[in-house]
């Protein structure tokens, strides 16, 4: 229960932080530290998201931050998008593809941090 | 940038998202930073009531596939709020341009995970 804990902290912080839900740090630390397996890690951390983003987006919203027309124009197409991911994720050969994707992160990575 | 290519980056970023198993966060904040022209803080803070739909959806069909475990959600995300007021603070307080630095680091980090997760198969 500690290590779950312990897991949230770090997840939220880096939520906060980077604006992102904090799946990165949570389904790798599920594994490792709770010995949950991939699928079930993948799973909970879904919804432990759904918690640390709306804790995020509130906090924010208190100091006006969040821009609410600018999140839904980017949010609500986006739904549509991961239906689509999902499904063509069983059609597609995801794993040659992902180095492609991995590229396009580091660009922009790049990019930002330059 | 349009509203409508925003909106169209915002349905790729969903696509990707489902497609690499990967946050719509990482790819919402560069969208809204670089796209809508807003601040690093506000895109992030945006981005964070961007992801609250797919999330909800994600979870709903988790849940009924039987993958996940409540009791363990509800406490990291239980004390993920605690952690979330710190890095609120911290992020209000930093420069700007550190912050997107920060970002990007981010998400070079990101982009070495997917790789390495992909090597393994």
């Amino acid at each position: 229960m500690a290590s779950l804990l312990v897991i949230g902290l770090v997840a939220g912080f880096l939520a906060a932080l980077f604006g992102v839900g904090g799946g990165i740090v949570i389904v790798p630390l599920l594994v490792v530290l709770c010995a949950f397996d991939q699928r079930r890690a993948s799973a909970t951390s879904l919804a432990a998201i759904l918690v640390s983003s709306l804790a995020g987006a509130a906090t924010y919203a208190l100091h006006g931050a969040v821009k609410p027309g600018a999140a839904a124009v980017v949010g609500l197409p986006a739904i549509v998008g991961v239906l689509a991911g999902t499904v063509l994720q069983q059609r597609l050969p995801v794993h040659r593809l992902s180095y492609g994707f991995a590229l396009v992160l580091a660009a922009v990575g790049v990019r930002l941090v330059a | 940038m349009t509203l409508v290519a925003v909106g169209v980056l915002g349905l790729v970023a969903g696509v990707l998202a489902g497609l690499f198993g990967v946050g719509g966060g990482i790819l919402f904040v560069p969208t809204l930073a670089l796209g809508l022209g807003l601040t690093q803080l506000h895109a992030e803070a945006s981005s964070l009531l961007a992801i609250l739909p797919t999330a909800l959806i994600g979870s709903w069909r988790q849940w009924r596939y039987g993958n996940l475990d409540l009791r363990a959600a509800g406490l990291v995300g239980l004390a993920s709020i605690g952690g979330v007021q710190l890095g609120v603070v911290v992020a209000e307080r930093i420069p700007e341009a550190t912050l997107q630095r920060l970002f990007g680091a981010l998400l070079l980090a990101a982009a070495a995970h997917l790789a390495w997760r992909t090597r393994r198969g």
